[in-house]
């Protein structure tokens, strides 16, 4: 006997967030049970309830598992070298300053080979959203020690364990100078959205570490299960805890994992304090890069100090 | 199009050859520069900071060269003319985003001013031992342009075309000046901007729908969009197909790659460019760039003396070499003679090219100082012989 299954009405065939999803790009290369999907999944919920002009969002990526992001979405996407998103994404934002600019990487990019770009766009407090996936390894290329790997957790390059101390990360920001920090894993969907939606409405130097799990390596070298028992693992282990000293959350090998928001304040961004200073400096006489850029228009007429490079900042 | 007068410092000046650099720079349209303090290069952004902030362009000093370079990449992305300018090591750190702008076919500029190395060197004093790195450099087969100025006035007057050529051929060009010539001072002659023929940044015109950030359409160079204008694109230093997208295949690597290099080496005669000087019926020809085509001059005058016959041939742009030139003069001549303030590099680009038809004589120095224009000149006369 058969029996005919209608569809119910409800079901919608398209994914939620796919506008912002390059679907000819679909199925992705992450592992099963992998969270940098989840991630990307937040960020573009968050995208679309923030109702931002996604015409003017870039993402910008290094190498690695993450650094794949840029490739799923449907923004301006820059694909980068190993380490160097943040400073890309410097020019990207100094070039056009009425873009927002999300980096969207791993640990190993982001704070190994990139980690001296990550501190000094903190301390200047640039005007980017870093999104951070960690999964305590290096994935792409097949599980070696990464700067965020627990003490005593094993890697392909730490085959007795991990002697080396990993950064705590939201210190690490927090102190550098960012002004919005946050940490949650890829089990808290709706507080992870949450705070993408925060930090997209605010400015500066915004760093945001979503712990993620790494199944096919971290997992399988610490025989620590499946993803599934990640998320478990999440779930009985995540401490919420906002405001708490960024100090105090470092994570340890399946040890308790602090989340919450640690810093948000308001400080004058790159930008603006260039902005401040040289009006004060020059007067009338400074020009500051409007925020359509500094592109020299083929219609302008010379004779009026070109193009978009003569007027001024609009909120200057 | 004429360019922005903002940036341009109309007149008669006394300037070094950094700081025609970064005045050239600016009368490119250039408006973003990122850059790294490093000895002798870094007059061209201390003067480039001191007149940005009147003309609507930012400098920003990163925290090393390999920022450097890629903000000006990310930078170039917004249709905003960008710049960085190193010597030697940083020149060594750049490598690295120099081959993203190749491969992603991002306009930019960077400037050399080349000291002595190997690795720290000789921080103060000339080299120009950085000529093949400037060509091989970053790793993996591509191409680039690179020019070489002999005096501060045509530092400027090369700055105006390395960023027009950027932009043309979508391309990093390198400007491979050195450090007499960046700490020469001379007199700089600045036209009216209404003199100044820059290439702007052309954006494509085709809707976000039909517009792919790698098509070609036949023609070597593919329009381009800006980040923030709604076309959402992806680009990417992986080998990638007309979308943008990373195909992992020796097929797409095969159209990708050949045609960054193509869409050089098929406009090559368009873009060589030098300076030829009594070469037809010279026993000899002199082949130089940079500070060494100057103190050449001298040389050649003692050699013309002692009645040899000297041509000259001087690259102003180093890369792509003059490949049909030399060959076609190699068998004409007895011999070539190329000096320069390394140990044996753009001579054996001529080598190649004379292909064995007329003997190629080096003169090497190994930085630190200009050559002797006497040994120069034993060198043109043992040629002769």
């Amino acid at each position: 006997m058969s029996i005919a299954v209608e569809q119910p009405e409800a079901v919608v065939e398209e994914h939620p967030v796919a506008p912002f999803l390059r679907m000819d790009r679909i199925p992705h290369i992450w592992c099963p049970t992998c969270g940098i999907g989840t991630v990307v999944k937040c960020i573009a919920t968050a995208l679309e309830e923030t109702k931002v002009d996604v015409d003017k969002v870039s993402i910008v990526s290094g190498i690695g598992c993450t650094g794949r992001a840029a490739g799923y979405m449907k923004l301006d996407a820059f694909h980068t070298t190993h380490g160097r998103a943040i400073p890309f994404a410097t020019g990207l934002k100094l070039g056009r300053p009425e873009l927002l600019v999300t980096v969207f990487s791993g640990d190993g990019d982001l704070v190994g080979i990139g980690g001296n770009h990550f501190i000094h766009a903190a301390r200047r407090n640039t005007d980017l959203l870093v999104v951070l996936v960690n999964n305590f390894i290096y994935g792409m290329t097949g599980g070696q020690n990464a700067p965020t790997t627990p003490l005593l957790a094993k890697s392909s390059t730490m085959p007795y364990g991990n002697f080396e101390r990993p950064f705590n990360l939201p210190h690490l920001a927090a102190s550098c100078g960012a002004t919005y920090v946050a940490r949650w894993t890829s089990l808290h969907i709706r507080r992870l959205t949450k705070a993408f939606k925060e930090a997209i409405r605010r400015k500066g130097f915004r760093f945001i570490e979503a712990i993620a799990p790494c199944s096919t390596l971290y997992a399988r070298l610490n025989r620590l299960g499946t993803g599934a028992n990640l998320m478990r693992f999440y779930h009985d282990h995540a401490e919420i805890r906002h405001g708490v000293d960024p100090r105090d959350v470092d994570i340890g090998f399946q040890d308790r994992i602090i989340c919450g928001k640690f810093v948000d304040e308001e400080r004058p961004t790159f930008t603006e304090m260039m902005d401040e200073h040289y009006s004060k400096t020059f007067g009338d006489k400074y020009v500051p890069l409007p925020p359509e850029g500094g592109m020299i228009r083929e219609n302008s007429q010379s004779g009026d100090a070109a193009g978009a490079a003569s007027s001024r900042r609009e909120d200057s | 199009m004429k360019t922005d007068p903002a940036g341009v410092l109309t007149g008669a000046h006394y300037l070094d050859g950094d700081f025609a650099c970064g005045e050239g720079a600016m009368a490119a349209g250039c408006r973003f520069v990122a850059g790294y303090p490093i000895t002798p290069s870094t007059e061209v952004v201390e003067r480039i900071s001191r007149r940005f902030p009147m003309m609507g362009g930012t400098f920003i000093q990163m925290e090393d060269e390999l920022a450097s370079m890629a903000a000006v990449v990310g930078a170039s992305w917004t249709g905003t003319k960008a710049l960085t300018v190193t010597s030697g090591p940083g020149f060594s750190l750049m490598m690295e985003n120099i081959g993203l702008a190749a491969m992603m076919e991002t306009p930019c500029v960077v400037v050399n001013v080349q000291r002595g190395g190997p690795s720290t060197g000789l921080p103060t004093m000339v080299g120009q031992a950085d000529m093949m790195q400037a060509r091989w450099g970053s790793h993996g087969d591509y191409e680039l342009i690179a020019l070489s100025p002999q005096s501060p006035q045509e530092a400027f007057d090369l700055m105006i075309d390395a960023f027009n050529l950027s932009e043309l051929y979508r391309v990093p060009v390198l400007l491979m000046t050195d450090e007499c010539v960046g700490h020469m001072t001379e007199k700089v002659v600045i036209p009216p901007a209404e003199e100044i023929e820059i290439v702007p940044r052309k954006l494509t015109a085709q809707s976000p729908e039909e517009f792919l950030p790698y098509r070609v359409d036949g023609s070597y160079i593919p329009e381009f969009a800006r980040a923030g204008d709604g076309y959402r694109f992806h680009t990417t230093g992986l080998t990638h197909d007309e979308r943008g997208y990373p195909v992992m295949s020796a097929e797409c690597q095969e159209i990708c790659v050949r045609r960054l290099l193509e869409k050089i080496t098929a406009n090559a005669d368009k873009i060589v460019r030098f300076d030829e000087e009594e070469t037809d019926g010279a026993e000899v020809v002199l082949v130089t760039y940079g500070i060494t085509a100057r103190v050449a001059r001298m040389a050649i005058d003692l050699a013309r003396a002692k009645g040899v016959k000297v041509g000259v041939i001087r690259l102003i742009v180093v890369w792509p070499f003059p490949e049909k030139r030399i060959r076609g003069l190699a068998t004409r001549v007895k011999a070539f003679v190329v000096p320069e303030v390394n140990y044996g590099q753009m001579v054996l680009e001529v080598e190649r090219c004379a292909g064995g038809q007329a003997a190629v004589v080096g003169v090497p120095h190994g930085g630190g100082s200009v050559h002797e224009p006497d040994d120069i000149c034993d060198a043109i006369l043992r040629a002769a012989k």
